[in-house]
Order: structure tokens, then C-alpha cells, then sequence
């Protein structure tokens, strides 16, 4: 059996430590600027902490694959250019890469550097990922979270490169990088701008009747009585009202988090060449937590042992729990 | 001059009443392109099928440029092997709206839908040397990213085409939202989407209209009207406006657009005509003045 890497979330080096320290077989993160979906203030690499954490690691046998998994807008081309050439410069094993021109300058100006399909990319067929493939070399892909686990396995044995799915974290239900809902509401885009819901254009409103209004921009995301915990505003995550129903609901998905624990075996039986924990947003405790879990659970399963999974049930956070796509199509 | 285009109905309209609309399209309506073909739902490609091929005759008839779209989302054996149909017509022009295709369509001429992912010049130039001859642009590009990518079109002999007309697409799922609304999923669907022709309202618990569902896919809530910016985007390089259907007086709209396309009359009037058609919905010009694409900045008032 062949046992998948574990590919762990690092947002700040000190996150990136305690993810190597833990048991990570690789980290992923990104630069502070566009060129990642996760361009938030606090968060991500300067290029000196690139060079120390992507040394660090190999001192300790683990990889780092960075994230410019963003679409640069025309006119802005360089600044992800630049990056792609300072991730050649330092070493990085390869890059998590989305948008076409992206991926062809790095496949013709570093063909050594190897390139990871994005999720963000959407590659959701043999025939998308074997164009990929073709056109610019791409040895992973990180496939969209909705499949099952038997079109996963389907797919491995149809194409040409590796491929990672996700097991753990936030659970999105828009195709990932075919989304334009915050450039909606707020004018800063998922896509070119690296931030879905941004943190700016989100508050909390205490509402006469004595609930909390989340807003986005002004456009309210939820409401919650005075006992209930009140959810960051995403709008795939909301409550909204339609005509045909009667109270608000969640016209998307409930605000659940992913948590594939149970079904390592299955997709390692699948093929899954690499396992990714989702959360390059959370704290240095959770990732050292989450990481250890599931370094854990990974090696009891190559060896033929039973994982003991309790610790990652505690690790959600009290949120409602989902295998997602894995376990069947009926959830869409 | 640039022209006016017809987008491919993303609703789920009955087939009948379908073809009606685009054979009074053929017989009225100003737009010299037409698009076909089922791109949100694979699950309602069959309803359309006895249909397609009278009504691309008669548009063609009419003088029209009849484009087929494929499918945006691709997953299951049944989408890939649409698609794969899709791709092997000769003798068509096809607009690509899934990554997909490009495998089969290697070298031979195709079009880029408005829900594929290009953003920048290079990307138009990569994809145009493998073929693709048209660019629909995303609907949340601003007006200096689609300048750069007019430009970029300019030099590799492609068009470039901007939604002007319209609810947005925002966003795609595997999930369909409109089975969700009803307590079902997906595979036992009934085709409720059919029920609204135009999308289904999602307003806030505050009661603010926001959003449109239509079956795996989220439109904007408001209409896209771009008719005051056309005359700056033809200036631009953009070859072709596009009008996107819906319930409303679709010969009529079209009309106002070509009248202000064509300077026979003020893009002010053409806005009073179009919001004399009984459009419940207010409409938005944000993405292309980079702001919130649900927001309306009124002609002639400079970008924030």
C-alpha cells in the first residue's frame, strides 16, 4: 500500500514549523500579495521567510509547495511572473498554479520547477486534467471537492499526473475559481485579488430585535438569536429567504467542515497520491494539532493498523461535520 | 462596426417556448450571432435536442451566425461524453465554455466562453494560438483588464465580446441550488428550475434582493446594462456586445441596443427604453467600473 503525503497548510512560518514538526511530508503556502487565494493581512511569506522556512524544511525532509494559485488580471502579469521566478530561485518543490499564462511561463522558463494544478483551476474531468498535463507538464493535480470517492478512483487510473484530494477543513460548495460572489458584493475578487469574503468589508451588527446580523458590503449573510455562535460571513454559507420556502435557509450549503478521517482508507485504495489538509488561515495550535492527528491516523492505516479518529472529531470545532462529495452524489 | 450578439439561454425554458423565441429572434431581432446549446445543466441537454437543428437553420437562414456552446461544468460519464460530441462537430462554430474541450479541439478554430477563466493577455494569446478565434469575456472584468485584452485580441486576430445585457454568472457548483430550495437533489431534481424563467430570487434576511439560482449556477440578482459604455469599449477594440436572454421583450431589447450601438439614438433614451420593458430587477454596470458588481454608477460620473 502506498502511503499518500500529507500536504499541510503553513500561513505564517511559525504555522510552517509546527506543521513540519508535526509530521508534514509537505507544507504549502504563499507570498503577501495577489498571487494566492489566501491574501489576507497577517497572513503569508515575505521572500526571506520563504528562503528560511523552504530551508528549514528540507533540513527536515519535507516539502514546500507555493501557492500562486490566483488568475493575474492583464496588466498585472509581472508580479506573478516574479513570483514564479523567486519560487525557482529558492528551491520550492513546485508551485500550486491555476491560471493558463501562469503556468506557461513557468513551464518554459523553469522546466525543472514542478508545476501542481490548483484546485482553483476546476479540473474536473480525465479530459480537462489531461489537457493540463499536455500543455504545460503539470505532475499533481489537487482535484475539486466534488467527487466521490469512485469517480476519484475512476479518474486516477484515466490520467497522466498524480493526484491530491482534500480531507480536512472549510467545505466550499462553488467550483472553486469559477466564482465571482464577493466581486459582487464587495468589488474585490477571489480571483484576481486573492480574498473570498474579505475581512474589510465584513461586520457584525447587533439588530434592533436583539439578533446579529453578519453583513458582507452591507448585504446581510445571516442572523443569529442572542445564544447561538455567529459564523464568519461567507456568502456561499448564508441564510437567505426564497419564494418557495418559508424561512431563511441555507440556499447553499449548511456551515459544515470537511472531515474525510473515516475514508482515508478508501482513498488510499482510490490511488490518492497526496492527502491536503485545508487552513492556511488558522492558528499555529491548530495546524500542530490537526497535522499530528492525521500524521497519526495515515501511518496506522499503511501499517495495517485502525486509525484512532476521535481527536480530529474534537478538532472541528463543535461544526457540523460532512465527508462531502466522498461518500456519495446524493448531496448534490 | 461591432456587433450585437445573442448568449446562450442559460434557463430552463420549455422546449416549445424556446424555439418560438428564437425563430421570432431570427425574424426580428438585430443581433448578428447566435448562441445555442445547453451550458448550465447537462440534465436538460434532451429536452432542446428534436429542436436544435430546424431552429439553427432558420437562424441561419435569417442571416445569423449560429455558434453551439458546450456544457461549463463537466464531470460525470454522461457530460464527458456530451462533450466529447460536442467537440467532434465539423463544420460548426463552437464556443468552449469547459477546459475539456480544448483536448479534443487542439488546432482546429474554436471560441472561449464567458465562463472560462481568461484574465490576462497572455492567457488570451496562449489559447489563441491553439486555436481559439473569439474571446467571451468574464463578467467581473473591469474596464482596464478588458482594454488589455481587446488590445491583445487586436494582435492575434480574435474577437472579443462583452456581456452588456443581463443577470451575471457568478458562480457554478456541482450542487443544484434550485433541487436544494425544493428538498431535493440533483438526481431527483423534476426540473424545477423550470419554474422560473428567469432565475429564482435569494433575498437577505433583511429583505434585500441579492442573488438568482439557476439550477448549479448563481447569477446576480441585478440585470448587467452596459448600453452607455458600448461606444467606449468599441473604441477599445471590443468586436462584440453581448445580449443575454431572458422572460423580458428580447426583440425589444435588442432594438434599444442596436439604436444606441448604431448612434441613431442617445444611449440616454436607449436606457428609457429599456427600463420602459417591465424589468422588475434594478440594473448594475459595477464590475466594469471596478466597483461591486451589483452597484449602478450612472452615466457620465467618472470612476471611484
Amino acid at each position: 500500500m502506498t502511503r499518500p503525503e500529507l500536504i499541510c497548510p503553513a500561513g505564517t512560518p511559525a504555522a510552517l514549523r509546527a506543521a513540519v514538526d508535526a509530521g508534514a511530508d509537505a507544507v504549502y503556502c504563499g507570498f503577501q500579495n495577489a498571487t494566492n487565494a489566501r491574501n489576507f493581512v497577517g497572513l503569508n511569506f515575505t521572500p526571506q521567510e520563504m528562503a528560511k522556512s523552504i530551508a528549514y524544511s528540507h533540513e527536515r525532509g519535507a516539502k514546500v509547495l507555493v501557492t500562486l494559485n490566483t488568475f493575474p488580471p492583464a496588466g498585472k502579469l509581472a508580479l506573478w511572473y516574479g513570483a514564479v521566478d523567486l519560487c525557482a530561485e529558492l528551491g520550492a518543490d513546485a508551485i500550486i498554479v491555476a491560471d493558463i499564462a501562469t503556468a506557461d511561463y513557468a513551464h518554459r522558463a523553469h522546466p525543472g520547477l514542478r508545476i501542481h494544478l490548483s484546485v482553483q483551476a476546476a479540473a474536473s474531468s480525465p479530459e480537462a486534467i489531461a489537457w493540463y498535463v499536455r500543455e504545460f507538464g503539470v505532475r499533481r493535480v489537487v482535484l475539486p471537492r466534488i467527487m466521490t470517492v469512485g469517480e476519484i478512483a475512476g479518474l486516477v487510473a484515466d490520467i497522466p499526473c498524480e493526484v491530491e484530494t482534500f480531507i480536512f477543513g472549510n467545505h466550499g460548495l462553488m467550483v472553486e475559481g469559477r466564482c465571482s460572489l464577493t466581486t459582487y458584493a464587495t468589488g474585490q475578487s477571489t480571483n484576481m485579488d486573492g480574498a473570498c469574503s474579505p475581512a474589510a468589508c465584513v461586520a457584525y451588527d447587533r439588530e434592533p430585535d436583539g439578533s446579529l446580523a453578519t453583513r458582507l458590503s452591507g448585504f446581510t449573510i445571516d442572523r443569529f438569536g442572542p445564544g447561538d455562535t455567529a459564523g464568519y460571513p461567507t456568502i456561499c454559507k448564508g441564510r437567505y429567504l426564497a419564494p418557495c420556502r418559508e424561512d431563511g435557509y441555507y440556499a447553499f450549503e449548511e456551515p459544515v467542515s470537511l472531515n474525510a478521517s473515516a475514508m482515508l482508507g478508501e482513498l488510499i485504495a482510490a490511488g490518492v497520491h497526496a492527502f491536503k489538509i485545508e487552513g492556511r488561515q488558522r492558528s499555529k495550535a491548530y495546524v500542530k494539532k490537526v497535522v499530528a492527528a492525521f500524521r497519526a491516523a495515515v501511518d496506522a492505516i499503511a501499517e495495517g493498523r485502525e486509525p484512532e479518529l476521535a481527536d480530529l472529531v474534537a478538532l472541528t470545532e463543535g461544526q457540523k461535520q460532512t465527508e462531502g462529495a466522498l461518500k456519495t452524489k446524493r448531496w448534490r | 462596426m461591432a456587433e450585437l450578439t445573442l448568449g446562450p439561454n442559460l434557463f430552463h425554458w420549455p422546449a416549445e417556448a424556446l424555439r418560438d423565441f428564437y425563430f421570432r429572434i431570427a425574424d426580428e431581432a438585430p443581433v448578428g450571432t447566435v448562441y445555442l446549446g445547453e451550458v448550465v445543466c447537462s440534465k436538460r441537454t434532451p429536452f432542446f435536442d428534436d429542436h436544435l437543428e430546424p431552429v439553427a437553420e432558420r437562424l441561419a437562414r435569417a442571416g445569423k451566425q449560429v455558434v453551439f456552446c458546450s456544457l461549463s461544468e463537466v464531470v460525470i460519464a454522461r457530460e464527458r461524453k456530451l462533450l466529447e460530441a460536442f467537440a467532434r462537430q465539423e463544420g460548426r462554430a463552437l464556443e468552449v465554455n469547459n477546459t475539456a474541450a480544448l483536448l479534443h479541439l487542439q488546432g482546429r478554430p474554436h471560441r472561449i466562453g464567458a465562463l472560462m477563466n481568461v484574465y490576462n493577455e497572455a492567457a488570451l494569446a496562449y489559447l489563441a494560438r491553439r486555436g481559439a478565434t473569439h474571446f467571451a469575456l468574464l463578467a467581473e472584468l473591469p474596464k482596464p483588464v478588458i482594454a488589455v485584452l481587446a488590445e491583445a485580441a487586436k494582435t492575434a486576430e480574435a474577437g472579443i465580446e462583452v456581456q452588456v445585457f443581463g443577470r451575471a454568472s457568478l458562480a457554478l457548483s456541482a450542487r443544484c441550488y434550485h433541487a436544494r430550495a425544493h428538498g431535493r437533489v440533483k438526481d431527483n431534481c423534476q426540473f424545477v428550475c423550470g419554474e422560473d424563467p428567469d432565475g429564482m430570487a435569494l433575498t437577505t434576511m433583511n429583505g434585500q434582493l441579492f442573488l438568482a439560482v439557476n439550477g448549479i449556477q448563481t447569477l446576480s440578482y441585478t440585470y448587467v446594462d452596459l448600453m452607455a459604455e458600448m461606444a467606449e469599449m468599441a473604441a477599445m477594440g471590443v468586436t462584440h456586445f453581448r445580449l443575454m436572454p431572458h422572460g423580458c421583450d428580447m426583440v425589444a431589447v435588442a432594438r434599444a441596443y442596436d439604436d444606441v450601438l448604431a448612434g441613431r439614438i442617445a444611449a440616454a433614451e436607449g436606457a428609457d427604453r429599456l427600463r420602459g420593458l417591465g424589468i422588475a430587477a434594478p440594473f448594475s454596470n459595477g464590475f466594469y467600473h471596478g466597483l461591486p458588481g451589483h452597484e449602478w454608477q450612472p452615466p457620465g460620473v467618472a470612476a471611484a
